[in-house]
C-alpha cells in the first residue's frame, strides 16, 4: 500500500509539473501576436492569459473524461506507465520550448503515454488506428484549415482598411486584439487544463482510490487549474518571440485576423467533433496572416523547424516515455530514480536557457541567427 | 481508416465564415469610425461643433459594427462556458 502511495503522489506530482510546462508552452498560442503587435504589454498579457485561463478549467471538466480513453487500452494502463508518459511529455516539452518551438504539449502527451504503454503492456494496448484519427490527420489538417481562414480574412481587413490612417487602424486592431486573444485564452483554459484532470483522475482510478468512471474531485480541478495558469503566467517567452516576431512581421490587423480566426477554428472543431489541435491551429493562423499581407515576409525556414518539431513530437515524447517506463517498472528506486533524471535535465535545460535568456523585455527583438544555431545544438 | 471530410469541411466552412463576418464588421467599423472622427473634426473646426450628419452616420455604423462582432464575441463565449 506505502509504495502505491508513493508512487501515486510522484504520478500527481509530475501531472501537474507537465500542466506547468503545458501552460507556459502555450501562452504563445493566445498571446504571442498581442505582445508583438503591442497591443498587450508582456506582463499583462501574460496575467490576463494566467487569470482566463484558470478561469476556462473552472467552466469545463467535460474533456477529463474522454482524453484518456481513445488512444490507448485504458484497462492497461498502471500508474507507472502514467508516470513515464508525464515525464517524456515534460522532457520534451522543455527541449521544444528551449528551442523556442511552439509543438502541441497534447501530443507530447500522447507520444508519452504510447510509449509507456508501449514498453509495459506490449503494441496491442495501443489503438493505432485511434492515433491515426486523433493526432495525425488534424494534425496535419489543422495548420492548412487555420492558414486558409487567416489568410482569406487577413486580406479582406488590408483590403477594406486600405484608405484609412494608420494610426487609426494601429489603434482599432490593438483595441479588437485585447478581445480576440482573451478569447483564444479562455478557449484554451477550457481544453487543456481538462488533460491533466483526465491524467491525475486515470492515475486515481487506476491506483484504486477512485472507482472506475469517476469524475475528477474538486482538489484536481483546483490544482489542475492553478498549474497551468501559473505556468501561462511564467510565460514561454522563447516561443512568444518565434511565433509574435520569429515567422512572420505582424501588424495589428493581421493579430486581429490569425486570434479570431483560431478562436473560430478552435471553436468549430471543438463543436463539430473534428478536433484539432491548439498549438497547431494558432501557428497556422499567424502564418495565413503572414501569407495574406501583400509583400509581408514569412519566414519559411522557421516554418518548417516548426513543422519538423511537430513531426519528432509523437516519437521522441514516446521514445523518452517508453525508457522512463522500462527503468520505473523495476520498482520505487527506478521511479525515484526516473524523477531525479527528469529533474535534473529540466534543471540543466532551464541553465542553457539562462545563457540566451528571453523575457518580458527582450520578447519582441528578433531572434539572432546564432542564437538559433546554439540552441538547435544544445537541444541535440 | 477514413477521414471523416464531412466533418473537416464543416469546420472549414464554418470557421471561414465566421471569421470573415467579424473581420469584415470590425474593419468596417474601423473604417467608419476613423471617418466619423474625420467628420466631427471638420465640423468642430467650422461652424457649432456638433457632428455633420454625414460624421452621426459613420458614426453609427461604427458602432453597429462593433456591436455584431461583440455579438459574435458573446455567443464564442457561450458556446466555450457548458451549460
Amino acid at each position: 500500500m506505502e509504495s502505491v502511495t508513493f508512487l501515486l503522489i510522484a504520478v500527481i506530482l509530475t501531472a501537474l509539473a507537465f500542466d506547468f510546462t503545458n501552460g507556459f508552452h502555450d501562452t504563445a498560442n493566445s498571446m504571442a501576436t498581442s505582445i508583438a503587435t503591442g497591443a498587450l504589454s508582456p506582463r499583462v498579457a501574460v496575467a490576463v492569459a494566467g487569470v482566463l485561463n484558470l478561469a476556462g478549467a473552472f467552466l469545463s471538466t467535460e474533456v477529463a473524461k474522454t482524453i484518456s480513453g481513445g488512444i490507448i487500452d485504458d484497462t492497461k494502463v498502471s500508474p507507472v506507465m502514467i508516470f513515464a508518459g508525464l515525464i517524456g511529455a515534460i522532457l520534451w516539452n522543455l527541449i521544444t520550448w528551449l528551442a523556442g518551438l511552439p509543438s502541441s504539449s497534447s501530443h507530447a502527451l500522447f507520444g508519452g503515454l504510447i510509449g509507456a504503454v508501449w514498453v509495459g503492456s506490449g503494441g496491442s494496448a495501443v489503438r493505432f488506428d485511434a492515433i491515426m484519427e486523433k493526432i495525425v490527420i488534424p494534425a496535419l489538417a489543422s495548420p492548412v484549415v487555420a492558414c486558409l481562414v487567416a489568410l482569406l480574412a487577413t486580406y479582406l481587413a488590408y483590403v477594406i482598411t486600405r484608405r484609412i490612417s494608420g494610426r487609426t487602424v494601429r489603434k482599432g486592431f490593438r483595441a479588437g486584439q485585447v478581445g480576440s486573444a482573451s478569447l483564444v485564452a479562455l478557449a484554451h483554459g477550457t481544453n487543456d487544463a481538462q488533460k491533466t484532470m483526465g491524467v491525475i483522475t486515470l492515475a486515481l482510478i487506476s491506483g484504486g482510490v477512485l472507482s472506475h468512471g469517476a469524475g475528477p474531485p474538486w482538489w484536481v480541478v483546483l490544482s489542475a487549474g492553478l498549474a497551468i495558469s501559473l505556468g501561462t503566467y511564467a510565460g514561454g517567452w522563447r516561443i512568444i518571440r518565434t511565433m509574435g516576431r520569429g515567422l512572420t512581421d505582424i501588424q495589428a490587423p493581421q493579430g486581429f485576423a490569425a486570434e479570431t480566426s483560431a478562436t473560430a477554428v478552435i471553436l468549430s472543431s471543438s463543436h463539430l467533433g473534428f478536433a484539432l489541435s491548439t498549438t497547431q491551429v494558432c501557428t497556422g493562423s499567424i502564418l495565413g496572416a503572414g501569407l495574406g499581407r501583400r509583400l509581408a515576409h514569412v519566414r519559411w525556414g522557421v516554418a518548417g523547424r516548426i513543422a519538423v518539431s511537430w513531426l519528432l513530437t509523437l516519437p521522441a515524447a514516446a521514445a523518452v516515455g517508453g525508457t522512463a517506463a522500462w527503468v520505473a517498472d523495476q520498482g520505487d528506486g527506478g521511479v525515484a530514480l526516473v524523477a531525479g533524471v527528469a529533474v535534473a535535465a529540466a534543471t540543466g535545460f532551464y541553465v542553457l536557457s539562462r545563457r540566451r535568456p528571453v523575457n518580458p523585455d527582450n520578447v519582441n527583438e528578433l531572434p539572432a541567427p546564432t542564437a538559433e544555431g546554439d540552441t538547435v545544438r544544445s537541444a541535440a | 481508416m477514413d477521414i471523416e471530410w464531412g466533418s473537416l469541411g464543416g469546420v472549414l466552412g464554418v470557421s471561414l465564415g465566421v471569421t470573415v463576418v467579424v473581420v469584415v464588421m470590425f474593419s468596417l467599423g474601423v473604417a467608419a469610425w476613423s471617418r466619423a472622427e474625420s467628420h466631427a473634426g471638420r465640423a468642430g473646426a467650422t461652424r457649432h461643433g456638433l457632428l455633420h450628419r454625414p460624421g452621426a452616420v459613420a458614426a453609427a455604423i461604427a458602432v453597429v459594427c462593433f456591436a455584431a462582432c461583440l455579438a459574435v464575441a458573446a455567443y464564442g463565449i457561450d458556446l466555450i462556458v457548458p451549460g
